[in-house]
C-alpha cells in the first residue's frame, strides 16, 4: 500500500467508526461518562472489541487480531480522538496490545491476555515509566521478587484497568510483568475523559511475560506504536476543532457581518488549517513507517509527536479564542478538547522532548560539506 | 493509459537516440523535443504534444533529462510553464503554431508584465492602458517585478482597455514583442544590492491585434490560466528529506560547533521538524493529485515554505552573532531569477524577505486558504461594482 493512499476498506472503516462514535460517543454521552465512576461504558468497549473488532486491527491473525496494519488502527484512533471516545484507548490499544504483539504471543499466558484485550473482554494499562517517550531502565523503581511486585507509580493512564503491564527489576534485569492486582487509586485529572490512577504494589503477585532484551524491545516497540496512535488521535481532535471554529466563524455575526470575513479571524483559521494538515501528514507517515518499516521508527515517531502535540494544543487554544466567550464556558465542548490536547501533549514525551530526539538523530550527526558561504566583510 | 505511457517512453527513447542530448546544441535539441511532441505531452499533436495525459510528462522528462537534456523550465520558466498553456488555450491555432516552437527551443525567452507599482495584491486594479487604433493597440503604463525582461523576446501583458467597467471586466490580455519601439526595460535594484527583477516602461508601444489572447474585456479569465499554471509549477518541488533552506542551517550548525547553545539547538530542531512536516505534506498532496482528488495540501506549500525560509535565515543570522553583521558586496549586479542561488548567508537572509511577498503575499494566501479551502466568507470590498476609474488609487 502506497503511503497516504487509503484503500476503500480503510475509508469504509473510517465511516463505520465515525457513525458508531456519533451514536455512542456523542457529546452528551461523553459528558455523562466523564462524570461516571468508571469513566467509560464497558458495554460500548466490549462492542468495539467484539462486534466491530477495531481494537486489534494491527494484531496478526495468528495472534487473534484482524491482521491489518497500523494505518488501520490509526484511522480508528483518529476517529476516537475526534469524538473524545472515553475508554482505555491509550493503555489498551496504544500500549498494552502492541507490547504483547511485540513479545510474539510466545510468553506464558500472554496469548490469552492478548485475545481478551483485542476482543474487549478485558482492559489494560501500561505501568512503564518513559523519559520523553523513550524507555529508560533507570526510571524503573518497581521491584520484583519471587513473582511479586513492590513499589509505586504516581500516575498511570488507564491505571484502573483490569490488567496492568508493569516494568519491574528483579535486581539483575528489567522484566515486563502482568498483574490484575495492586492498589489503584483514581486521580482527579485535567481531562475527565482520560483517566489516571496512582498504583501501588505491596508484594503483589504478577506473571513474568518477558525479561532482559526481549522486555526492553517490547516496551520500545509499544512506545513507538503508542506515540504513532496518539498522533493520529491528536489529528482527529484538532480537525474536529477546526471544523467547529470554521462553522462558528461563518455564522456568528458581529458588526453586521460574519466574523470569519474579518482577516484577523480568517487568518487564524488558515494557520489552524496548516497545523492540522502538517499533523495529518506526519501522523500517517509515522503509522506507515512503522507498518512498512519504510523509515527510521524513532525519527518518524518523534517528528509526529513534536508536530502533533504542538498542533493540537495550538489549535485548541486558538479555538477557544475564536469562539470568544462561549468557548470559555463549561457548556461548550471546546474545553473538553483543550484538556485532551494538553494531556496528549504531555503523554509519551512533550513536543520539546521529541525535538530533542530529532536533534540527537539529525543535528548531532550532521557533517559540514563547507559549501555554504558566509560573507566576511 | 498504459498504451499512452508506452508511446511516450518509445518516442522519448527514439528522440535521444536520434539527437544525443550530450552533443546536440540546446536549441536544436529542445526544438526536436517539441517536434516529437514531448515538450508538453498533453498539448495537441503538432503543437509540442502527443495529446496524452499531463501526468505522463514526468515519464518523458525522466528519459530526456536522464540522457542529459536540459530542463526547459529552468531555461525559460515563464515561457515554458505559463505562456505556453495560456497561448494554447486562448490563442488561435495559427498563433500557437507561430509562437510555441521558438518558445520551446528557448530561441524566445518570455517574461510576464502583470504587477504594477499601484497594483500588487490587487492585480485586477492595474492601470496600464491599451487603446485601440485600427488593427493595433497603443499601450502606456509601467510594470514592475519583471524577471528576465531584458532577455525576453515576448511578454504576457495584462492591460486595461475599458476604464468605465468594474476592474475585472475592463482588462484585455496581449502578447507584447519586447523589441517593439516604446518598450524600455530598467533593472530594479533590491535590498541585497543585486538586480534580479526589472521595471518595464511602456510609452505608446504598439501591439498588432492578432497578438491579443482571448476577447476584448476577457483578460482576467485569461490571466487566471497563467496564474493557475504558475501555482502548479511552483508546487512541484523536490522531496528529499532535509533539503531546501533548512539544509543551509544544518550545514552552518555542523560547521560551527563553537557557536552552539541549547536554545539554538532546540530552535534548529524545530525548523528541521517543520520542514519535514511540509515535505511530507507536499508528498501527500502529490499522491492525492495522482489519485485525482487534490486536497488543501497544495495551497499550503507556498505559505509555509516562504515563512520557513525566513525563519531559517533568521536562525542563521542569530547563530552567527556579530559575524552576521558583515556583508560581502553591495555592488549592483544583474542576476537571473530561477538560476541556482548561491550567495552568502547574509545575502540569503535579505533575499528571503521577499519570499512572503512574491507570487502572492502571505496575507493573500491566508485569505485563499480561509475562503477557498475552508469556505469562510469574503471580506467586504470597497470597490465592488464600481467603474475602475472611480476607485480610489494611491
Amino acid at each position: 500500500m502506497a503511503e497516504y493512499l487509503f484503500t476503500e476498506e480503510q475509508q469504509d472503516l473510517r465511516r463505520g467508526i465515525r457513525q458508531f462514535c456519533a451514536e455512542h460517543a456523542s457529546e452528551q454521552a461523553v459528558r455523562t461518562l466523564m462524570e461516571s465512576d468508571t469513566g467509560y461504558d464497558p458495554a460500548v468497549w466490549a462492542r468495539l472489541g467484539g462486534e466491530l473488532g477495531v481494537l486489534g486491527l494491527a494484531v496478526p491473525e495468528s495472534m487473534g487480531g484482524a491482521g491489518g496494519g497500523l494505518v488501520d488502527q490509526a484511522v480508528v484512533a483518529e476517529e476516537f480522538g475526534a469524538a473524545l471516545l472515553p475508554g482505555p484507548v491509550f493503555g489498551t490499544v496504544g500500549l498494552a496490545i502492541p507490547a504483547l504483539v511485540a513479545l510474539g504471543g510466545d510468553e506464558q499466558g500472554g496469548d490469552e491476555l492478548l485475545s481478551d484485550l483485542v476482543e474487549g473482554r478485558r482492559t489494560a494499562g501500561f505501568a512503564v515509566p518513559d523519559r520523553g517517550g523513550r524507555f529508560d531502565p533507570a526510571l524503573v523503581t518497581v521491584t520484583a521478587s519471587g513473582g511479586a511486585l513492590t513499589g509505586e507509580l504516581a500516575q498511570v493512564v488507564d491505571g484502573s484497568a483490569d490488567v496492568l503491564l508493569v516494568a519491574a527489576c528483579d535486581g539483575a534485569e528489567i522484566g515486563l510483568y502482568a498483574t490484575d492486582a495492586g492498589t489503584r487509586t483514581p486521580l482527579s485529572t485535567l481531562d475527565s475523559t482520560r483517566r489516571q490512577s496512582h498504583v501501588r504494589f505491596d508484594g503483589t503477585p504478577a506473571r513474568l511475560l518477558a525479561s532482559g532484551a526481549a522486555a526492553a524491545d517490547a516496551i520500545t516497540s509499544a512506545f513507538h506504536t503508542g506515540a504513532a496512535l496518539l498522533a493520529a488521535e491528536q489529528v482527529g481532535g484538532a480537525q474536529r476543532l477546526l471544523d467547529t471554529t470554521v462553522a462558528y466563524a461563518g455564522t456568528r455575526l458581529q458588526f453586521g457581518r460574519p466574523i470569519g470575513s474579518f482577516q484577523a479571524v480568517k487568518h487564524t483559521c488558515a494557520d489552524m488549517l496548516v497545523l492540522v494538515e502538517h499533523a495529518r501528514s506526519v501522523a500517517y507517515h509515522a503509522a506507515w513507517a512503522l507498518q512498512d518499516g519504510s523509515d527510521d521508527p524513532g525519527l518518524a515517531v518523534s517528528v509526529a509527536q513534536a508536530v502533533c502535540s504542538h498542533a493540537y494544543q495550538r489549535v485548541a487554544t486558538d479555538t477557544v479564542q475564536m469562539l470568544g466567550g462561549i468557548g470559555f464556558t463549561w457548556e461548550h465542548p471546546a474545553h473538553l478538547y483543550l484538556k485532551r490536547a494538553m494531556t496528549d501533549a504531555a503523554l509519551l514525551g512533550s513536543a520539546a522532548a521529541h525535538r530533542e530526539h530529532v536533534a540527537a538523530l539529525v543535528l548531532d550527526t550532521a557533517t559540514s560539506n563547507g559549501v555554504l558561504a558566509v560573507a566576511a566583510g | 493509459m498504459d498504451d499512452h505511457g508506452e508511446l511516450v517512453d518509445k518516442t522519448a527513447r527514439q528522440l535521444v537516440e536520434a539527437h544525443d542530448p550530450r552533443t546536440t546544441p540546446h536549441r536544436e535539441l529542445l526544438g526536436a523535443i517539441f517536434d516529437a511532441g514531448l515538450a508538453w505531452v498533453h498539448f495537441p499533436v503538432g503543437l509540442g504534444g502527443l495529446a496524452v495525459s499531463r501526468g505522463l510528462q514526468a515519464r518523458a522528462d525522466a528519459i530526456l533529462q536522464g540522457a542529459g537534456a536540459p530542463n526547459p523550465f529552468a531555461l525559460n520558466p515563464i515561457g515554458h510553464g505559463m505562456a505556453a498553456p495560456t497561448v494554447l488555450e486562448h490563442g488561435s491555432p495559427e498563433l500557437a503554431a507561430e509562437l510555441l516552437r521558438p518558445l520551446a527551443s528557448t530561441e524566445h525567452i518570455w517574461c510576464q508584465l502583470f504587477s504594477e507599482p499601484g497594483a500588487g495584491s490587487d492585480l485586477a486594479g492595474l492601470a496600464t492602458s491599451a487603446v485601440r487604433d485600427g488593427d493595433e493597440w497603443v499601450v502606456n503604463g509601467q510594470k514592475v517585478w519583471t524577471s528576465l525582461a531584458h532577455r525576453a523576446r515576448y511578454a504576457l501583458l495584462l492591460a486595461r482597455t475599458d476604464p468605465d467597467q468594474p476592474k475585472h471586466k475592463g482588462l484585455t490580455y496581449f502578447v507584447l514583442d519586447m523589441q517593439a519601439p516604446g518598450v524600455e526595460t530598467r533593472p530594479l535594484r533590491q535590498m541585497t544590492g543585486q538586480a534580479e527583477f526589472n521595471e518595464v516602461y511602456l510609452s505608446d508601444a504598439r501591439i498588432p491585434d492578432r497578438l491579443r489572447l482571448g476577447a476584448v474585456g476577457n483578460g482576467w479569465r485569461v490571466a487566471m490560466t497563467t496564474l493557475m499554471n504558475e501555482r502548479s509549477a511552483i508546487g512541484g518541488t523536490s522531496s528529499v528529506r532535509g533539503a531546501g533552506a533548512v539544509a543551509d542551517a544544518v550545514e552552518l550548525w555542523a560547521r560551527r560547533p563553537d557557536l552552539h547553545t541549547p536554545a539554538l539547538r532546540d530552535a534548529l530542531a524545530d525548523l528541521w521538524t517543520r520542514a519535514e512536516a511540509q515535505r511530507l505534506t507536499d508528498e501527500r498532496a502529490r499522491r492525492a493529485a495522482g489519485s485525482g482528488s487534490p486536497g488543501p495540501e497544495g495551497s499550503i506549500a507556498k505559505l509555509v515554505t516562504a515563512e520557513l525560509n525566513q525563519d531559517v535565515y533568521e536562525f542563521c543570522m542569530e547563530l552567527l552573532g556579530p559575524e552576521a553583521t558583515l556583508y560581502g558586496d553591495y555592488t549592483q549586479r544583474d542576476i537571473q531569477r530561477f538560476e541556482e542561488y548561491r550567495g552568502p548567508v547574509q545575502q540569503r537572509f535579505l533575499r528571503s524577505r521577499a519570499n512572503t511577498i512574491e507570487g502572492g503575499t502571505s496575507e493573500v494566501l491566508r485569505n485563499i486558504l480561509g475562503e477557498r479551502v475552508l469556505g469562510l466568507p469574503g471580506d467586504l470590498r470597497a470597490d465592488t461594482g464600481k467603474a475602475w476609474k472611480e476607485i480610489p488609487r494611491g
